[in-house]
């Protein structure tokens, strides 16, 4: 049996290198700006860095995309274009883009450029799908965390192009790149500027006993004394919707589908994909170790091992996400 | 000034009967040149409106208003798609399309791209033009500088360029459904309770303060968009059509109101403190100001 792709996160050099010594197939990182869907202070690759990345991991027959998965601002699509540019020229694997126009114009100037379809795309349907490929020669699409498995089954029973899907990490509950929340909050948003409820824009206060985390002055969560505090990220946190306070969209929580991989398998999934750019070193490490393992042995014909991975998850909670039917 | 008013969809799970008596008022008093008709949040919803929908569409029609149907925003299941490709086949006039799949379908026939839609930048609608787009409705978080560069490129094109002047903002999609997680429920099982909440389900912050709007699978603001103030800025740009999004109030006096300001007849500030008034949410328009969405700047 082929076996899974391996896609792993990196947000630094020492976490490339991290992914690749623990088994990855192929890593994927964006450039220090705008331009990719992760851009946190103190992360990502100069042009250089992605020049030593790509010795790097093709000295070790590991493959490296470069995501640019925001959407280009109207009047000054320069930064974008030059960025397929650059990402073609250091002969990177694959760019995993989001946007339209990007792809019209990296499918035209760089035709023998591998084109992803990145998450925030949000193709979820086969239509929209063939689409891309009909348009921008897309080979790959990395699906929408909004399928169940058996419709990314049936779907892909009529695509004939590959499909990704995160396996590990965080989990947006809302369908990516169509969410204008952290906009809404901060002026901030992933489609735009490529950051998420952004630190710039967040505030712990003491409220008596309890600790309160603001985003854009809007209350995301108040912990009580002895509740373990997290980073207010918006649809993680506790708000009011007619009862007691809840987690209204989702729980902190991270997605772990690794007890998924026979029906994935089955489902005609292509490559696993694991999230957190914004990850340290050893995380990476110790996440995509497990995974190689488990894929290994999943492909051997050998049961999924249960790895324990409940200290690199956020919150200490696993789930399935969309994956399954109940999370509706 | 000489733009035109569209009524988009109404987002919200009203009685079928309020529906229909809703666009019956539509017709006879609002002065809306289009009006675009679809449930486009929830597939499950759907079959309440299908019964009503012929009527409807006949109704506005004979009292002279454009009527474009809409596709729906998610369209992952295969019953989403079906009904979706329902609608393409069956519909020789213009469809909205809200999803890259419909898109899909609509290629090479006029058509209109909905707001939940990524339209971002010039070359993004320029492919759309190439493929037969009309209309664009923009992303309500799109900056005033975003807005110019594409009313002027959608000049050049010959595609409409339209921006949502009124209403809570569409802010986020999901496969969940938040309206029946907020009841103890799921999706399958969801009970219509959206169907309670004519203007959505209002979300506070754990300290009270109004934040959010809960609309089945779709997350809303709280805060209510009103651009008429912009109105004379907009036009300038080359916005030629202005989308009123249907609250659970008197829609034809805000389509009054925004006639009145387009026509010179009144001041779009004035406007908006007497809309102000019957909507219970601040006005806001932080994203066309390059701010959060949620503020409101004079």
């Amino acid at each position: 049996m082929d076996n899974f792709e391996l896609i792993c996160p990196a947000g630094t050099p020492a976490a490339l290198r991290a992914a690749v010594d623990a088994g990855a197939d192929a890593v994927y990182l964006g450039f220090r700006d705008e331009t990719n869907a992760r851009n946190f202070p103190g992360l990502n690759f100069t042009r250089q860095d992605v020049a030593d990345a790509v010795d790097y991991a093709h000295a070790r027959k590991v493959e490296v995309y470069v995501a640019i998965n925001t959407y280009p601002q109207a009047g000054n699509l320069g930064p974008w274009q030059k960025a397929v540019d650059d990402a073609a020229r250091l002969k990177v694997d694959a760019v995993i883009l989001a946007d339209p126009g990007l792809l019209a114009y990296a499918a035209k100037r760089h035709p023998d450029l591998r084109l992803h379809l990145s998450v925030q795309a949000s193709a979820a349907n086969v239509e929209a799908i063939r689409l891309y490929r009909d348009a921008f020669g897309v080979r790959r699409v990395v699906l929408p965390r909004v399928l169940t498995v058996p419709e990314i089954a049936k779907l892909n029973a009529e695509v004939d192009v590959e499909t990704e899907v995160f396996v590990f990490g965080g989990l947006c509950p809302m369908a990516e790149g169509r969410c204008s929340l952290s906009s809404y909050a901060t002026g901030l948003s992933p489609n735009k500027q490529g950051v998420c409820s952004p630190a710039t824009h967040v505030r712990y206060e003491q409220r008596g006993g309890a600790l309160a985390s603001t985003l854009g002055g809007f209350t995301i969560n108040v912990f009580g004394e002895g509740e373990q505090a997290g980073y207010p990220t918006l649809c993680k946190g506790r708000f009011v919707a007619g009862g007691a306070p809840a987690y209204l969209f989702e729980e902190p929580t991270s997605l772990n589908a690794m007890d998924l991989l026979p029906e994935l398998k089955a489902a005609g999934v292509h490559a696993l994909k694991i999230e957190g750019r914004q990850r340290g070193k050893a995380y990476i490490g110790a996440v995509v170790r497990a995974y190689r393992e488990a894929l290994d042995s999943f492909a051997a014909g050998r049961p999924v091992p249960h790895i324990d991975l409940q200290a690199m998850v956020e919150g200490g909670t696993q789930t399935t996400g969309a994956y399954t039917r109940a999370w509706r | 000034m000489t733009a035109s008013l569209t009524l988009g969809p109404v987002l919200f799970n009203w009685p079928v009967d309020r529906w229909r008596d809703f666009y019956a008022r539509i017709a006879d008093e609002a002065p809306v040149d289009t009006v675009i008709v679809g449930e486009i949040v929830c597939f499950k919803r759907a079959p309440f409106f299908a019964e009503a929908m012929g009527e409807v569409v006949e109704r506005l029609t004979a009292a002279g208003k454009t009527v474009w149907l809409a596709s729906p925003i998610l369209v992952g299941s295969e019953r989403e798609r079906s009904a979706m490709r329902d609608l393409v086949s069956a519909d020789a006039g213009i469809v909205e399309a809200n999803d890259m799949g419909a898109l899909a379908l609509l290629a090479g026939r006029p058509h209109a791209v909905g707001p939940t839609i990524n339209v971002y930048n010039e070359a993004t609608l320029a492919w759309m033009a190439e493929r037969g787009a009309v209309a664009v409705s923009l992303p309500a978080e799109l900056p005033a500088a975003t807005v110019a560069a594409l009313a002027k490129a959608g000049r050049e094109l010959g595609v409409a360029v339209e921006v949502q002047a009124w209403g809570r903002a569409p802010l986020a999609i999901s496969a969940r459904c938040y309206h029946a997680r907020a009841h103890g429920l799921h999706k399958d099982g969801c009970q219509f309770v959206c169907g309670n909440d004519p203007d959505g389900l209002p979300v506070t912050t754990m300290d009270g303060q109004p934040f959010l709007t809960v609309n089945g699978t779709q997350t809303m603001s709280h805060g209510c968009l009103c651009l008429t103030a912009e109105l004379p800025a907009l036009v300038g740009m080359g916005v030629s059509r202005f989308r009123l999004s249907p609250q659970a109030m008197d829609m034809v006096r805000v389509a009054e109101a925004f006639r009145a300001v387009l026509d010179g007849r009144r001041d779009g500030a004035e406007v908006a403190a007497e809309l102000g008034g019957l909507i219970d949410a601040p006005l806001v328009n932080g994203f066309y100001h390059d701010t959060a969405g949620a503020l409101r700047v004079a």
